[in-house]
């Protein structure tokens, strides 16, 4: 059956989009149909780090309100035919999606596909609603910083009220996913722990993704970490995120990119 | 630099974590809607326990703690030692 999943944490920039893309290519990797959604209404990116800004056409909204057919604005990807992108609009704004219009979209989808992964905009608002309101899962972004942890909480809690699942009385599935972590840092004390920022939201642990300069090299390249560097650290985590949500139990590790005395001495050179 | 300040510079994490669980008590409400139940709660308490025993603002600490299944409410009122004692 269909899962719909959505990536959301409140706060921009602590890398929704970068984990859509990874999980959907990781999903994808293990033979899952999968569709990634960008519902960044106005400020697409999801195209860009999955490399397939040159091929939009025709975007959620245009489907939305019956412009166009959904098989139009699919983009398949050039690495894995089970992997699909939806792209958002870049010139519409949010208000032209309407619940009806996105629940047929997304019924729809939910006939062709295994997993819809829906990127959500930050904030709290119409948009990052609009992306959980008829998620079957939700992945909770968040950095092991205060302003992000607050509002995940936030998140949370429309999570817990605001979706389809939630008034009906279910309880939409929902789980952390901790990025951008530094084990060093927060060893010394200066960043937030891994049991710190769980005891606060008490949300189980999907993965934890390092802070890693791999994230940025695949976003340069338009290709989701998991693909672009399999075995690199965020691409290892992120795989076994991705095992997780598809419901195995693995030893929860922080993978991390250790290069050998050649990496070292000339890991910069290559990059 | 001294050795204390050394040490002090280093661990910013637990006061974040402390302020984050101080502020999301508050910012929660017990199930939802009701964000400002705590702040409430801390008022109504405080003025309970003065009609009997005079007690700081800063004294009565009310935290919502959230878990997967229940939320639990933690009341802790520091009562000054009666005069005398000791
Ligand atoms: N694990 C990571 N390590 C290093 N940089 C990261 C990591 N995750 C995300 N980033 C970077 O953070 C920025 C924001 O990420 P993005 O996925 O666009 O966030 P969001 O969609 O939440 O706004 C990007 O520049 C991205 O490359
Ligand atoms: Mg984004």
């Amino acid at each position: 059956m269909a899962k719909v999943l959505v990536v959301t944490s409140g706060k921009g920039g602590v890398g929704k989009t970068t984990s859509s893309a990874a999980l959907g290519a990781a999903l994808a990797h293990g033979g899952d149909k999968v569709v990634v959604i960008d519902f960044d209404v106005g400020l697409r990116n999801l195209d860009l780090v999955m490399g397939a800004e040159r091929r939009v056409v025709f975007d959620l909204i245009n489907v939305v309100q019956g412009d166009a057919k959904l098989s139009q604005a699919l983009i398949r990807d050039k690495r894995l035919e089970n992997l699909s992108l939806l792209p958002a609009s870049q010139t519409r704004d949010k208000d032209a999606l309407t619940e009806e219009g996105v629940a047929r979209v997304l019924n729809e989808l939910r006939e062709k596909f295994d997993w819809i992964v829906c990127d959500s905009p930050a904030g709290i608002e119409r948009g990052a609603t609009m992306a959980m309101r008829h998620a079957d899962v939700a992945v909770v972004v968040t950095n092991p910083e205060v302003s992000s942890v607050r509002d995940s909480d936030r998140i949370i809690g429309l999570l817990d009220s605001k979706t389809e699942k939630a008034e009906n009385g279910d309880r939409i599935e929902k789980h952390l996913l901790l990025t951008r972590y530094d084990p060093v840092r927060a060893e010394r004390g200066e960043m937030l722990k891994v049991e710190d920022v769980l005891e606060i939201l008490s949300i189980p642990l999907i993965g934890i993704i390092p802070e890693s300069e791999e994230v940025l090299k695949a976003s340069n390249m338009g290709s989701p970490v998991t693909l672009n560097n399999p075995s690199s650290a965020p691409g290892r985590a992120y795989f076994d995120a991705a095992r997780r949500l598809k419901g195995e139990t693995l030893e929860m590790t922080i993978p991390s990119d250790k290069k050998g005395l050649f990496g070292k001495l000339f890991g910069r050179r290559a990059a | 630099m001294s050795l204390l300040s050394f040490f002090n510079r280093r661990s910013s994490a637990p006061v974040a974590r402390e302020r984050l669980q101080i502020l999301l008590a508050h910012e929660r409400g017990i199930v939802g809607g009701q964000p400002d139940l705590v702040a409430k709660l801390r008022e109504e308490i405080l003025a309970v326990v003065r009609r009997h025993v005079m007690v700081e603002h800063d004294n009565v600490q009310v935290k919502m703690n959230r878990d997967a299944d229940i939320s639990t409410l933690e009341i802790e009122v520091e009562i000054p030692a009666p005069v005398g004692a000791r």
